[in-house]
């Protein structure tokens, strides 16, 4: 008789081995408390020292809409398209949230090691309390945005309220991306060093400051492939639905929900597959 | 120009020792693990009585750069040479194998560097094994929370968060917060920041945290009795008591009187191998023998 059967026998189970997807997810649920107040603890920590507070997680949005707004407005002249303020503030509130979520994600494991260390809790509560960190963020950077679309002339509709379905869904993909950044990191620490590029590319190529139908028109067929770049439908559904006269494209629901979907639960997979790896030392 | 005393003891004049890297394929030199140091691993249960943990052919290996630096020349030859080089792994346990029963209390026993924390760690599944196994009833827990508590927050916050790390959920907090409170004598201060708190207070605060947790399987390191001298004797007995109500408890301490009073088994680990399991009298006599 093997050890493994002797242990068996007895009911003994092997510590530290990963359970099935099941389990793990119903041990993670039973942990949310403490993801939340993980999550509302850092919100509180990270501003406490300055001296504006939580004021900055506006601000710093803020200042760089108004930093990108100047200069790819004088850059794009009269490609810019109307309304083009709330088309900037919308787009850079909205990716901060892409931002935050994929850098702190990646380092939610690594950055986290003495609590991966110390304690024995399903490891995928940490990205999830980073993402609960960066939505609890993100609700103040919403109330602003909305206020900063009404000083700029957009008079306020129902359809803002479609704005809670939508970033529903943002969340679930960028968990999707966190979990998948997350595991990257645990095997090849150089990644979060070229994050920053990565991020600050998508940045550039998903329509945060510029609308593809018309920077684009030459090219029919990048267009094309635009239609189904899910930052960039996401932040389109959220144009459509708050600006005055943006076009409304039902279509960009399905690729948003379908991508998100999709990116969970590869994500979820190939974050549980690596479970007994976290922590380890090399 | 002739040398001062000061000038031999002035740390800024002799650069820190650096041990130069490693670049060979031939480590045999380190750690090599002698065929008849291995014991071949028959576990045998007894029957009669509950088996809670099982250590099976236990093997834990760590991979360190031998400079200490983790990249510099090391690391961009490494990028070059598919083989590992100046890299040096450690067999830190070689081939554990013990059952631990119900309502026991095993002292782990050895010099510094020998493989007793390693070997708690493996057991609480925080280390994974190179090889073999540790079967448990039961998630063996470690005594400690203070890597989930955050320095800026209020020390009632961090209990907060503590209880909810350690596996309670918020109704269990609030019924425990005093008596935390009460126990890290905190009750004036438990709503100021802990970044505030003298490291004495904040060792309080975290020892009171980690205290208040039942287990079935406990594991306790000894330097866990923190603070002053009267504090430090109520964390004594409290961790007496928690050993009380836990079912099995591994303690290790380099106190001899503290494991002859409380343990009624002994394992001594030697250089990662265990050299002898039984009585605590019989083995702490054999392991104070070796150490002359």
């Amino acid at each position: 008789m093997t050890v493994a059967e002797e242990a068996d026998k007895f009911g003994l189970h092997r510590v530290g081995a990963r359970p099935s997807l099941g389990d793990y997810l119903r041990q993670t649920w039973e942990r949310r408390e403490f993801i939340y107040e993980l999550a509302k603890a850092r919100v509180q920590k990270q501003n406490q020292q300055n001296r504006l507070g939580m004021i900055w997680v506006v601000l710093k949005p803020t200042m760089n809409a108004i930093m990108y707004g100047v200069i790819f407005g004088v850059l794009q002249g009269d490609k810019k398209g109307p309304d083009f303020p709330v088309f900037v503030v919308i787009g850079v509130f909205l990716f901060e949230f892409f931002t935050s979520s994929m850098n702190g994600g990646a380092k939610s494991i690594t950055g986290n090691s003495a609590l991966v260390q110390s304690l024995s809790f399903p490891r995928l509560s940490l990205p999830v309390a980073q993402i609960t960190q960066n939505l609890l963020t993100l609700m103040p950077m919403v109330a602003v945005m909305f206020i900063y679309s009404m000083i700029l002339g957009t008079t306020p509709k129902w359809s803002w309220f479609g704005i809670i379905p939508l970033i529903a869904l943002f969340s679930v993909f960028n968990m999707g991306v966190a979990l998948i950044c997350a595991r990257i990191t645990v095997h090849v620490r150089d990644f979060t060093q070229i994050l920053p590029l990565v991020t600050r590319m998508l940045f550039y190529t998903s329509g945060v400051l510029f609308s593809v139908d018309r920077i684009l028109s030459h090219w029919p067929w990048l267009v094309t492939v635009f239609d189904f770049h899910p930052l960039y439908q996401t932040l389109q559904l959220a144009r459509a639905m708050i600006m005055d006269n943006a076009e409304y494209n039902p279509m960009s629901w399905l690729v948003v929900g379908v991508w998100s979907l999709v990116i969970l639960v590869v994500g979820l997979i190939f974050f549980w597959k690596a479970e007994e790896r976290y922590g380890r030392a090399n | 120009m002739p040398i001062s005393f000061d000038d031999l003891i002035n740390p800024e004049l002799h650069p820190e020792y650096e041990p130069a890297p490693i670049f060979s394929d031939d480590t045999s030199f380190i750690d090599v693990v002698k065929p008849e140091d291995i014991k071949s691993s028959t576990l045998t249960v007894d029957e009669t009585r509950t088996p809670v943990v099982m250590v099976d052919n236990l093997h834990v290996k760590y991979q360190v750069f031998s400079s200490g630096k983790a990249l510099g020349n090391a690391g961009a030859r490494r990028l070059l040479q598919p083989k590992m080089r100046g890299v040096r792994t450690v067999h830190a346990l070689k081939g554990i194998s013990f059952v631990a029963y119900e309502n026991e209390s095993i002292g782990i026993i050895g010099s510094n560097g020998s493989g007793k924390s390693t070997l708690l760690r493996a057991i609480t599944g925080l280390t994974p094994p190179a090889d073999g196994s540790v079967y448990a009833r039961s998630r063996p827990s470690l005594l400690g929370v203070g890597a989930a508590l955050i320095p800026d927050l209020s020390g009632d916050k961090n209990i907060t968060l503590g209880g909810l790390a350690l596996g309670y959920n918020r109704e269990q907090v609030e019924q425990m917060r005093e008596e935390i409170t009460k126990f890290a004598e905190l009750e004036e201060f438990i709503d100021l920041p802990m970044r505030t708190y003298s490291s004495g207070m904040a060792a309080r605060l975290k020892f009171a945290i980690a205290a208040s947790k039942e287990h079935d399987i406990l594991i306790v390191d000894e330097a866990l009795a923190v603070g002053d001298a009267k504090f430090r004797k109520r964390s004594e007995a409290k961790i007496r008591e928690i050993r009380e109500n836990a079912g099995t408890v591994f303690l290790v301490s380099h106190s001899m009187n503290s494991i002859k009073e409380t343990c009624n088994r002994c394992i001594w680990i030697e250089k990662g191998v265990q050299k002898m399991d039984g009585d605590p009298d019989t083995v702490i006599k054999a392991y104070q023998q070796h150490k002359k």
